[in-house]
Protein backbone atom coordinates (compact mmCIF):
# COMPACT_ATOMS: atom_id res chain seq x y z
CA UNK A 1 0.00 0.00 0.00
CA UNK A 2 2.74 2.28 1.40
CA UNK A 3 4.45 1.95 -2.42
CA UNK A 4 1.64 2.51 -4.07
CA UNK A 5 0.80 5.40 -2.40
CA UNK A 6 4.60 6.24 -3.48
CA UNK A 7 3.46 6.83 -6.91
CA UNK A 8 6.84 8.53 -7.69
CA UNK A 9 9.12 5.86 -6.13
CA UNK A 10 7.40 2.64 -8.09
CA UNK A 11 7.95 4.64 -11.25
CA UNK A 12 11.38 5.02 -10.83
CA UNK A 13 12.29 1.65 -9.15
CA UNK A 14 10.40 0.62 -12.91
CA UNK A 15 12.60 3.15 -14.70
CA UNK A 16 15.63 1.86 -13.24
CA UNK A 17 14.46 -1.73 -13.53
CA UNK A 18 14.09 -0.80 -17.03
CA UNK A 19 17.24 0.38 -17.69
CA UNK A 20 19.26 -2.18 -16.08
CA UNK A 21 17.47 -5.29 -17.85
CA UNK A 22 18.18 -2.92 -21.25
CA UNK A 23 21.53 -2.63 -20.29
CA UNK A 24 21.70 -6.30 -19.90
CA UNK A 25 19.73 -7.11 -22.95
CA UNK A 26 22.24 -4.55 -24.45
CA UNK A 27 25.27 -6.39 -23.11
CA UNK A 28 24.86 -9.73 -24.49
CA UNK A 29 24.27 -8.45 -27.69
CA UNK A 30 26.91 -6.68 -27.87
CA UNK A 31 28.73 -10.29 -26.95
CA UNK A 32 26.80 -12.29 -28.62
CA UNK A 33 26.07 -10.63 -31.85
CA UNK A 34 30.42 -10.34 -32.82
CA UNK A 35 30.65 -14.37 -31.84
CA UNK A 36 27.90 -15.11 -33.90
CA UNK A 37 29.09 -12.95 -36.76
CA UNK A 38 32.51 -14.81 -36.38
CA UNK A 39 30.99 -18.25 -36.55
CA UNK A 40 29.90 -17.82 -39.67
CA UNK A 41 32.46 -18.53 -42.39
CA UNK A 42 33.44 -15.83 -44.70
CA UNK A 43 32.17 -15.74 -48.50
CA UNK A 44 34.86 -16.89 -51.09
CA UNK A 45 34.11 -16.17 -54.53
CA UNK A 46 32.43 -19.33 -56.60
CA UNK A 47 35.47 -19.63 -59.50
CA UNK A 48 33.22 -18.51 -62.47
CA UNK A 49 35.30 -19.72 -64.87
CA UNK A 50 33.18 -20.99 -67.19
CA UNK A 51 35.25 -23.57 -69.23
CA UNK A 52 38.06 -25.59 -68.36
CA UNK A 53 41.00 -27.28 -70.58
CA UNK A 54 41.57 -31.10 -69.19
CA UNK A 55 45.33 -32.17 -69.01
CA UNK A 56 44.04 -35.39 -70.83
CA UNK A 57 44.59 -36.26 -74.22
CA UNK A 58 41.51 -37.25 -75.93
CA UNK A 59 43.60 -40.12 -77.23
CA UNK A 60 44.37 -41.43 -73.44
CA UNK A 61 40.32 -41.62 -72.90
CA UNK A 62 39.44 -45.13 -73.23
CA UNK A 63 35.79 -46.18 -74.79
CA UNK A 64 34.00 -47.36 -71.68
CA UNK A 65 36.02 -45.36 -69.30
CA UNK A 66 35.70 -42.39 -67.26
CA UNK A 67 37.73 -39.82 -64.90
CA UNK A 68 37.17 -37.11 -62.62
CA UNK A 69 38.47 -33.92 -63.36
CA UNK A 70 38.56 -30.31 -61.54
CA UNK A 71 35.91 -27.60 -62.67
CA UNK A 72 36.46 -24.88 -60.69
CA UNK A 73 36.69 -26.14 -57.53
CA UNK A 74 33.97 -28.78 -58.01
CA UNK A 75 34.73 -32.24 -58.98
CA UNK A 76 32.85 -33.15 -62.76
CA UNK A 77 32.99 -36.44 -64.52
CA UNK A 78 34.43 -37.51 -68.40
CA UNK A 79 33.38 -40.58 -69.90
CA UNK A 80 33.95 -42.09 -73.03
CA UNK A 81 31.09 -44.08 -74.10
CA UNK A 82 31.28 -47.81 -75.66
CA UNK A 83 29.73 -45.91 -79.09
CA UNK A 84 33.46 -43.38 -78.82
CA UNK A 85 31.55 -40.43 -77.87
CA UNK A 86 33.16 -37.73 -75.02
CA UNK A 87 30.38 -36.95 -72.16
CA UNK A 88 31.35 -34.59 -69.49
CA UNK A 89 29.23 -34.31 -66.20
CA UNK A 90 29.05 -33.05 -62.79
CA UNK A 91 30.24 -35.33 -60.66
CA UNK A 92 28.80 -34.00 -57.59
CA UNK A 93 25.60 -36.30 -56.83
CA UNK A 94 22.94 -34.38 -56.51
CA UNK A 95 21.61 -36.32 -53.73
CA UNK A 96 23.73 -35.57 -50.65
CA UNK A 97 27.17 -34.41 -52.63
CA UNK A 98 29.10 -37.32 -53.04
CA UNK A 99 31.59 -38.14 -55.77
CA UNK A 100 30.63 -39.99 -58.62
CA UNK A 101 31.84 -42.71 -60.86
CA UNK A 102 31.50 -44.50 -64.16
CA UNK A 103 30.94 -48.11 -63.60
CA UNK A 104 32.23 -49.54 -66.63
CA UNK A 105 30.41 -52.97 -65.45
CA UNK A 106 26.85 -51.18 -66.26
CA UNK A 107 28.53 -48.48 -68.50
CA UNK A 108 26.68 -45.75 -66.50
CA UNK A 109 27.65 -43.67 -63.14
CA UNK A 110 26.98 -44.72 -59.83
CA UNK A 111 27.33 -43.03 -56.78
CA UNK A 112 28.89 -44.80 -53.85
CA UNK A 113 27.49 -43.43 -50.77
CA UNK A 114 23.80 -44.35 -51.66
CA UNK A 115 23.61 -46.42 -54.16
CA UNK A 116 22.56 -43.81 -57.04
CA UNK A 117 22.50 -44.35 -60.66
CA UNK A 118 22.73 -41.91 -63.43
CA UNK A 119 22.73 -42.49 -67.13
CA UNK A 120 25.30 -41.02 -69.55
CA UNK A 121 22.76 -38.02 -70.04
CA UNK A 122 23.36 -37.08 -66.57
CA UNK A 123 19.31 -38.58 -65.85
CA UNK A 124 19.19 -40.11 -62.28
CA UNK A 125 17.70 -43.52 -63.31
CA UNK A 126 17.64 -45.00 -60.17
CA UNK A 127 17.80 -44.88 -56.00
CA UNK A 128 17.57 -41.93 -53.87
CA UNK A 129 19.21 -39.00 -56.27
CA UNK A 130 16.54 -36.24 -56.60
CA UNK A 131 17.51 -34.44 -59.95
CA UNK A 132 19.94 -35.34 -63.11
CA UNK A 133 23.64 -34.11 -63.26
CA UNK A 134 23.74 -31.34 -64.58
CA UNK A 135 26.16 -31.46 -68.01
CA UNK A 136 29.09 -29.84 -69.48
CA UNK A 137 29.57 -29.46 -73.17
CA UNK A 138 32.56 -31.29 -74.76
CA UNK A 139 34.80 -29.90 -77.25
CA UNK A 140 37.71 -31.30 -78.80
CA UNK A 141 40.29 -28.88 -79.83
CA UNK A 142 43.08 -31.00 -82.07
CA UNK A 143 44.91 -32.51 -79.01
CA UNK A 144 42.80 -30.52 -76.43
CA UNK A 145 39.37 -31.76 -74.53
CA UNK A 146 37.93 -28.23 -73.56
CA UNK A 147 35.10 -28.30 -71.38
CA UNK A 148 32.24 -25.68 -71.38
CA UNK A 149 29.37 -24.83 -68.92
CA UNK A 150 26.43 -25.28 -71.39
CA UNK A 151 24.56 -21.99 -71.22
CA UNK B 1 30.64 -32.07 12.13
CA UNK B 2 33.66 -32.27 11.36
CA UNK B 3 35.19 -31.77 14.42
CA UNK B 4 33.44 -34.57 15.75
CA UNK B 5 35.82 -37.06 13.87
CA UNK B 6 39.44 -37.10 16.67
CA UNK B 7 42.15 -36.97 15.00
CA UNK B 8 43.41 -40.60 15.82
CA UNK B 9 41.37 -42.57 13.44
CA UNK B 10 41.94 -40.67 10.56
CA UNK B 11 45.65 -39.02 11.03
CA UNK B 12 46.37 -35.29 11.30
CA UNK B 13 46.76 -34.91 7.77
CA UNK B 14 43.14 -35.76 7.16
CA UNK B 15 42.25 -33.53 10.33
CA UNK B 16 43.64 -30.73 8.35
CA UNK B 17 41.92 -30.99 4.99
CA UNK B 18 38.48 -31.83 6.81
CA UNK B 19 38.73 -28.49 8.71
CA UNK B 20 39.33 -27.25 5.08
CA UNK B 21 37.10 -28.76 2.43
CA UNK B 22 34.71 -31.02 4.46
CA UNK B 23 36.33 -34.59 3.86
CA UNK B 24 33.86 -35.99 6.83
CA UNK B 25 31.01 -34.89 5.06
CA UNK B 26 32.28 -36.55 1.86
CA UNK B 27 32.50 -39.46 3.94
CA UNK B 28 29.27 -39.58 5.04
CA UNK B 29 27.75 -39.08 1.72
CA UNK B 30 29.82 -41.81 0.43
CA UNK B 31 28.92 -44.40 3.52
CA UNK B 32 25.06 -43.12 3.21
CA UNK B 33 24.51 -44.22 -0.76
CA UNK B 34 23.06 -47.56 -1.65
CA UNK B 35 21.96 -49.39 -4.35
CA UNK B 36 19.06 -51.59 -4.30
CA UNK B 37 19.19 -55.54 -5.45
CA UNK B 38 16.96 -57.15 -7.16
CA UNK B 39 16.92 -59.47 -10.29
CA UNK B 40 17.35 -56.15 -12.84
CA UNK B 41 20.82 -54.88 -10.89
CA UNK B 42 22.79 -55.85 -13.37
CA UNK B 43 21.82 -52.83 -15.53
CA UNK B 44 22.88 -50.28 -13.00
CA UNK B 45 26.67 -50.61 -13.90
CA UNK B 46 25.77 -49.63 -17.57
CA UNK B 47 25.85 -45.91 -17.03
CA UNK B 48 29.21 -46.83 -14.86
CA UNK B 49 30.59 -48.49 -17.59
CA UNK B 50 30.07 -45.62 -19.67
CA UNK B 51 31.83 -42.79 -17.16
CA UNK B 52 34.73 -45.40 -17.31
CA UNK B 53 34.80 -45.41 -20.96
CA UNK B 54 34.61 -41.72 -20.94
CA UNK B 55 37.54 -41.45 -18.95
CA UNK B 56 39.39 -43.40 -21.00
CA UNK B 57 38.63 -41.43 -23.91
CA UNK B 58 40.02 -37.80 -22.26
CA UNK B 59 42.84 -39.60 -21.31
CA UNK B 60 44.19 -41.08 -24.58
CA UNK B 61 42.18 -38.17 -26.62
CA UNK B 62 44.49 -36.12 -24.53
CA UNK B 63 48.00 -37.83 -25.64
CA UNK B 64 46.47 -37.89 -28.68
CA UNK B 65 46.65 -33.99 -29.11
CA UNK B 66 50.62 -34.29 -28.44
CA UNK B 67 51.26 -35.55 -32.09
CA UNK B 68 48.06 -34.37 -34.03
CA UNK B 69 47.84 -31.60 -36.05
CA UNK B 70 44.71 -30.10 -37.24
CA UNK B 71 45.13 -28.95 -40.96
CA UNK B 72 44.27 -30.52 -44.55
CA UNK B 73 47.51 -30.67 -45.28
CA UNK B 74 49.19 -32.12 -42.24
CA UNK B 75 46.44 -34.25 -40.70
CA UNK B 76 47.01 -37.45 -41.98
CA UNK B 77 50.22 -37.47 -41.83
CA UNK B 78 50.71 -36.52 -38.24
CA UNK B 79 48.52 -39.65 -37.75
CA UNK B 80 50.37 -41.56 -39.68
CA UNK B 81 53.48 -40.52 -37.93
CA UNK B 82 51.84 -41.30 -34.56
CA UNK B 83 50.79 -44.85 -36.09
CA UNK B 84 54.57 -45.79 -37.51
CA UNK B 85 56.93 -43.99 -35.47
CA UNK B 86 55.60 -42.96 -32.44
CA UNK B 87 56.23 -45.82 -29.79
CA UNK B 88 52.79 -46.88 -28.63
CA UNK B 89 51.08 -44.22 -30.76
CA UNK B 90 49.37 -47.41 -32.36
CA UNK B 91 48.27 -48.34 -28.71
CA UNK B 92 47.11 -45.00 -27.81
CA UNK B 93 45.17 -44.25 -31.20
CA UNK B 94 43.38 -47.49 -31.62
CA UNK B 95 42.47 -47.79 -27.68
CA UNK B 96 40.82 -43.90 -28.61
CA UNK B 97 38.82 -45.53 -31.58
CA UNK B 98 38.05 -48.91 -30.00
CA UNK B 99 37.25 -47.07 -26.47
CA UNK B 100 34.62 -44.41 -29.01
CA UNK B 101 33.02 -47.95 -30.00
CA UNK B 102 32.65 -49.52 -27.11
CA UNK B 103 31.13 -46.08 -25.09
CA UNK B 104 28.85 -45.66 -27.61
CA UNK B 105 27.24 -49.04 -27.38
CA UNK B 106 27.36 -49.02 -23.71
CA UNK B 107 25.69 -46.09 -23.49
CA UNK B 108 22.70 -47.22 -25.73
CA UNK B 109 22.60 -49.97 -23.60
CA UNK B 110 21.99 -48.04 -20.57
CA UNK B 111 20.11 -45.85 -22.40
CA UNK B 112 17.75 -48.60 -23.69
CA UNK B 113 17.33 -50.57 -20.20
CA UNK B 114 16.76 -47.15 -18.52
CA UNK B 115 13.78 -47.09 -21.09
CA UNK B 116 12.34 -50.60 -20.58
CA UNK B 117 12.69 -50.59 -17.06
CA UNK B 118 10.90 -46.67 -17.33
CA UNK B 119 13.04 -45.30 -14.94
CA UNK B 120 12.06 -42.17 -16.10
CA UNK B 121 9.19 -41.79 -13.67
CA UNK B 122 8.87 -38.86 -11.59
CA UNK B 123 10.58 -37.45 -10.10
CA UNK B 124 13.81 -38.63 -12.82
CA UNK B 125 12.42 -36.65 -15.91
CA UNK B 126 15.72 -34.30 -16.30
CA UNK B 127 18.01 -37.17 -15.33
CA UNK B 128 16.32 -38.43 -18.57
CA UNK B 129 17.03 -35.46 -20.29
CA UNK B 130 20.15 -34.99 -19.25
CA UNK B 131 21.08 -38.43 -20.12
CA UNK B 132 19.77 -37.91 -23.88
CA UNK B 133 21.70 -34.74 -23.90
CA UNK B 134 24.57 -36.81 -23.35
CA UNK B 135 23.83 -39.25 -26.13
CA UNK B 136 23.53 -36.34 -28.37
CA UNK B 137 26.79 -35.51 -27.37
CA UNK B 138 28.56 -38.52 -27.51
CA UNK B 139 27.15 -38.85 -31.00
CA UNK B 140 28.52 -35.06 -31.78
CA UNK B 141 32.07 -36.75 -30.39
CA UNK B 142 31.73 -39.81 -32.85
CA UNK B 143 31.07 -37.24 -35.69
CA UNK B 144 33.41 -34.41 -35.62
CA UNK B 145 36.04 -36.86 -33.97
CA UNK B 146 35.87 -39.68 -37.67
CA UNK B 147 36.75 -36.65 -39.78
CA UNK B 148 40.30 -35.88 -37.78
CA UNK B 149 42.44 -37.99 -39.45
CA UNK B 150 41.55 -37.01 -43.07
CA UNK B 151 40.83 -40.00 -45.02
CA UNK B 152 38.76 -40.78 -48.01
CA UNK B 153 36.26 -42.70 -45.85
CA UNK B 154 35.91 -40.01 -42.98
CA UNK B 155 36.05 -37.50 -46.17
CA UNK B 156 33.05 -38.75 -47.54
CA UNK B 157 30.72 -39.63 -44.34
CA UNK B 158 31.82 -36.18 -43.63
CA UNK B 159 30.38 -34.57 -46.47
CA UNK B 160 27.29 -36.52 -46.12
CA UNK B 161 26.76 -36.00 -43.06
CA UNK B 162 27.12 -32.60 -43.39
CA UNK B 163 24.80 -32.45 -47.00
CA UNK B 164 21.64 -33.66 -44.53
CA UNK B 165 21.77 -30.47 -42.38
CA UNK B 166 21.20 -28.44 -45.87
CA UNK B 167 18.56 -30.06 -46.16
CA UNK B 168 16.70 -28.52 -43.14
CA UNK B 169 14.22 -26.49 -43.69
CA UNK B 170 15.14 -22.56 -43.78
CA UNK B 171 18.21 -22.35 -42.25
CA UNK B 172 19.75 -25.31 -43.60
CA UNK B 173 22.15 -24.22 -46.41
CA UNK B 174 23.09 -21.62 -43.25
CA UNK B 175 23.40 -24.53 -40.73
CA UNK B 176 25.39 -26.62 -43.83
CA UNK B 177 27.50 -23.59 -43.86
CA UNK B 178 28.22 -23.05 -40.51
CA UNK B 179 29.39 -26.76 -39.79
CA UNK B 180 31.62 -26.76 -42.82
CA UNK B 181 33.03 -23.31 -42.45
CA UNK B 182 32.23 -22.78 -45.84
CA UNK B 183 30.45 -24.36 -49.10
CA UNK B 184 32.52 -27.44 -49.30
CA UNK B 185 34.33 -30.15 -46.85
CA UNK B 186 37.69 -28.85 -46.43
CA UNK B 187 40.75 -27.95 -43.71
CA UNK B 188 37.96 -25.24 -42.66
CA UNK B 189 35.84 -27.89 -41.81
CA UNK B 190 38.97 -29.98 -40.16
CA UNK B 191 40.25 -27.45 -37.92
CA UNK B 192 36.33 -26.35 -36.83
CA UNK B 193 35.89 -29.93 -35.92
CA UNK B 194 38.85 -29.83 -34.12
CA UNK B 195 37.77 -27.26 -32.01
CA UNK B 196 34.53 -28.54 -31.75
CA UNK B 197 35.70 -32.06 -30.90
CA UNK B 198 38.23 -30.87 -28.45
CA UNK B 199 36.97 -27.92 -26.78
CA UNK B 200 33.87 -27.30 -27.22
CA UNK B 201 31.85 -30.58 -26.61
CA UNK B 202 34.07 -30.92 -23.72
CA UNK B 203 32.87 -28.22 -22.12
CA UNK B 204 29.12 -29.23 -22.88
CA UNK B 205 29.80 -32.58 -21.43
CA UNK B 206 31.08 -31.07 -17.76
CA UNK B 207 27.98 -29.24 -17.50
CA UNK B 208 25.22 -31.78 -18.79
CA UNK B 209 27.70 -34.94 -16.89
CA UNK B 210 28.19 -32.82 -13.80
CA UNK B 211 24.34 -32.14 -13.93
CA UNK B 212 23.31 -36.02 -14.74
CA UNK B 213 26.04 -37.17 -11.88
CA UNK B 214 24.79 -34.67 -9.66
CA UNK B 215 20.73 -35.80 -10.24
CA UNK B 216 21.72 -40.07 -9.71
CA UNK B 217 23.15 -39.02 -6.10
CA UNK B 218 19.88 -36.70 -5.27
CA UNK B 219 17.51 -39.14 -6.56
CA UNK B 220 19.39 -42.51 -5.61
CA UNK B 221 19.22 -45.64 -8.42
CA UNK B 222 15.58 -46.17 -9.59
CA UNK B 223 13.65 -49.32 -8.95
CA UNK B 224 11.81 -50.88 -11.56
CA UNK B 225 7.64 -50.91 -10.58
CA UNK B 226 7.20 -54.52 -10.65
CA UNK B 227 9.84 -54.89 -7.62
CA UNK B 228 9.08 -51.84 -5.92
CA UNK B 229 5.55 -53.34 -6.10
CA UNK B 230 6.46 -56.28 -4.61
CA UNK B 231 8.00 -54.18 -1.31
CA UNK B 232 11.57 -55.66 -1.88
CA UNK B 233 13.61 -53.42 -0.26
CA UNK B 234 17.22 -55.18 0.22
CA UNK B 235 20.05 -52.88 -1.00
CA UNK B 236 23.90 -52.87 -0.69
CA UNK B 237 26.16 -50.21 0.33
CA UNK B 238 27.65 -48.49 -2.81
CA UNK B 239 31.27 -47.78 -0.79
CA UNK B 240 32.54 -50.42 -1.63
CA UNK B 241 30.22 -53.48 -2.30
CA UNK B 242 28.44 -51.89 -5.61
CA UNK B 243 32.19 -50.00 -6.41
CA UNK B 244 34.23 -52.81 -5.85
CA UNK B 245 31.89 -55.08 -8.52
CA UNK B 246 32.31 -51.72 -10.87
CA UNK B 247 35.51 -51.94 -10.94
CA UNK B 248 35.90 -55.58 -11.80
CA UNK B 249 33.73 -54.38 -14.97
CA UNK B 250 35.73 -51.56 -15.51
CA UNK B 251 39.46 -53.41 -15.34
CA UNK B 252 37.29 -55.78 -17.39
CA UNK B 253 36.56 -53.49 -19.77
CA UNK B 254 40.05 -52.53 -19.92
CA UNK B 255 41.56 -55.50 -20.57
CA UNK B 256 38.96 -56.09 -23.64
CA UNK B 257 39.99 -52.51 -25.11
CA UNK B 258 43.67 -53.71 -24.65
CA UNK B 259 42.55 -56.64 -26.94
CA UNK B 260 40.80 -55.30 -29.34
CA UNK B 261 43.95 -52.88 -29.74
CA UNK B 262 46.77 -55.03 -30.34
CA UNK B 263 44.37 -57.56 -32.18
CA UNK B 264 42.65 -54.95 -34.51
CA UNK B 265 44.14 -51.94 -34.27
CA UNK B 266 42.68 -48.68 -35.60
CA UNK B 267 43.19 -47.93 -39.69
CA UNK B 268 44.06 -44.96 -41.35
CA UNK B 269 43.21 -46.12 -45.13
CA UNK B 270 43.92 -43.40 -47.58
CA UNK B 271 44.44 -39.80 -47.68
CA UNK B 272 41.05 -37.56 -48.43
CA UNK B 273 41.47 -36.49 -51.88
CA UNK B 274 38.45 -34.14 -52.68
CA UNK B 275 38.83 -34.86 -56.48
CA UNK B 276 38.34 -38.66 -56.30
CA UNK B 277 35.02 -40.58 -56.93
CA UNK B 278 33.71 -41.85 -53.47
CA UNK B 279 35.42 -44.93 -52.51
CA UNK B 280 32.70 -48.25 -52.53
CA UNK B 281 32.48 -50.07 -49.47
CA UNK B 282 31.97 -46.14 -47.83
CA UNK B 283 30.17 -46.02 -44.67
CA UNK B 284 29.72 -44.32 -41.85
CA UNK B 285 30.07 -45.22 -37.94
CA UNK B 286 28.14 -48.24 -37.10
CA UNK B 287 26.00 -46.43 -34.66
CA UNK B 288 25.13 -44.12 -37.64
CA UNK B 289 24.65 -46.82 -39.93
CA UNK B 290 20.52 -47.66 -38.99
CA UNK B 291 19.79 -44.02 -40.52
CA UNK B 292 22.76 -44.27 -43.29
CA UNK B 293 21.20 -47.52 -44.62
CA UNK B 294 17.70 -46.03 -44.12
CA UNK B 295 18.50 -43.03 -46.43
CA UNK B 296 19.60 -45.92 -48.97
CA UNK B 297 16.38 -47.49 -49.14
CA UNK B 298 14.00 -43.82 -49.19
CA UNK B 299 13.30 -43.56 -52.68
CA UNK B 300 13.93 -40.10 -54.56
CA UNK B 301 10.76 -38.45 -53.15
CA UNK B 302 7.92 -39.15 -51.32
CA UNK B 303 4.44 -37.42 -51.59
CA UNK B 304 6.36 -34.38 -53.48
CA UNK B 305 9.35 -34.19 -50.81
CA UNK B 306 12.81 -35.39 -51.25
CA UNK B 307 13.38 -38.35 -49.89
CA UNK B 308 16.62 -36.98 -47.96
CA UNK B 309 14.12 -34.20 -46.34
CA UNK B 310 11.59 -36.85 -45.14
CA UNK B 311 14.17 -39.18 -43.62
CA UNK B 312 15.89 -36.45 -41.41
CA UNK B 313 12.77 -34.94 -40.49
CA UNK B 314 11.07 -38.60 -39.43
CA UNK B 315 14.96 -39.11 -37.56
CA UNK B 316 14.43 -35.90 -35.59
CA UNK B 317 10.98 -36.43 -34.51
CA UNK B 318 12.30 -39.53 -33.48
CA UNK B 319 14.92 -37.72 -31.10
CA UNK B 320 12.03 -35.90 -29.91
CA UNK B 321 10.10 -38.72 -29.13
CA UNK B 322 12.69 -39.78 -27.44
CA UNK B 323 13.75 -36.75 -25.24
CA UNK B 324 10.12 -36.34 -24.40
CA UNK B 325 9.17 -39.47 -23.20
CA UNK B 326 8.63 -39.39 -19.71
CA UNK B 327 6.03 -36.81 -20.20
CA UNK B 328 4.54 -38.93 -23.14
CA UNK B 329 4.37 -41.96 -20.86
CA UNK B 330 1.45 -41.09 -18.55
CA UNK B 331 0.75 -44.61 -17.08
CA UNK B 332 4.41 -44.94 -16.07
CA UNK B 333 4.19 -41.83 -14.48
CA UNK B 334 1.20 -42.81 -12.42
CA UNK B 335 2.75 -46.27 -11.40
CA UNK B 336 1.00 -48.00 -13.71
CA UNK B 337 2.85 -50.79 -16.25
CA UNK B 338 2.94 -49.01 -19.61
CA UNK B 339 3.36 -51.81 -22.07
CA UNK B 340 2.56 -49.20 -25.15
CA UNK B 341 5.80 -47.83 -24.15
CA UNK B 342 7.60 -51.21 -23.63
CA UNK B 343 6.84 -52.42 -27.38
CA UNK B 344 7.51 -48.79 -28.65
CA UNK B 345 11.56 -49.39 -27.39
CA UNK B 346 11.53 -52.97 -28.68
CA UNK B 347 10.43 -52.17 -31.99
CA UNK B 348 13.50 -49.41 -32.02
CA UNK B 349 16.26 -51.82 -30.88
CA UNK B 350 14.74 -54.25 -33.83
CA UNK B 351 14.76 -51.70 -36.08
CA UNK B 352 18.97 -50.63 -34.87
CA UNK B 353 19.57 -54.02 -35.24
CA UNK B 354 18.19 -55.08 -38.09
CA UNK B 355 18.84 -51.82 -40.33
CA UNK B 356 22.55 -51.82 -39.08
CA UNK B 357 22.68 -55.28 -39.78
CA UNK B 358 21.58 -54.87 -43.21
CA UNK B 359 23.66 -52.15 -44.03
CA UNK B 360 26.88 -54.34 -43.16
CA UNK B 361 25.41 -57.84 -45.02
CA UNK B 362 24.48 -55.32 -47.93
CA UNK B 363 26.49 -55.63 -50.95
CA UNK B 364 27.97 -52.54 -51.56
CA UNK B 365 27.87 -52.30 -55.21
CA UNK B 366 24.67 -53.17 -55.68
Amino acid sequence: MEDRALGGDATRRGFVNWMLGTSVGAFLISVLYPVARYLVPPMVGESTAASVTLPIKPGDVKPNTGQIFKFGSRPAILVRTSAGDLKALSAVCTHLNCTVQYRPDLSHIWCACHNGHFDLNGQNISGPPPRPLDAFVVNVRGNQIVVSKST
Amino acid sequence: MSTTTPDSVHGKLWSWLDQRIGLADLEKLARKKQVPVHGHGVWYYLGGMTLFLFIVQVVTGTLLLFYYRPSAEEAYESVQFLMAEVEFGWLIRSIHAWSANLMIFALFIHLFSVLLLKAYRPPREVTWFSGVGLLAIALGFGFTGYLLPWNELAYFATKVGTEITGAVPLVGRFLLRLLRGGDEVTGATLTRFYGIHVAVLPGLVMLVLGLHLYLVQKHGMSVPLPVERQGDRRTMPFVPNFLLRDIVGWLSALAILAALAAFIPAELGRKADPFAPAPVGIKPEWYFMFMFQTLKYLPSHILGLEGEIVGMVGFGLGGLFLLLIPFLDRRAARGQPSPLFTWIGIFVIVYIVVLTYLGYAASPTR
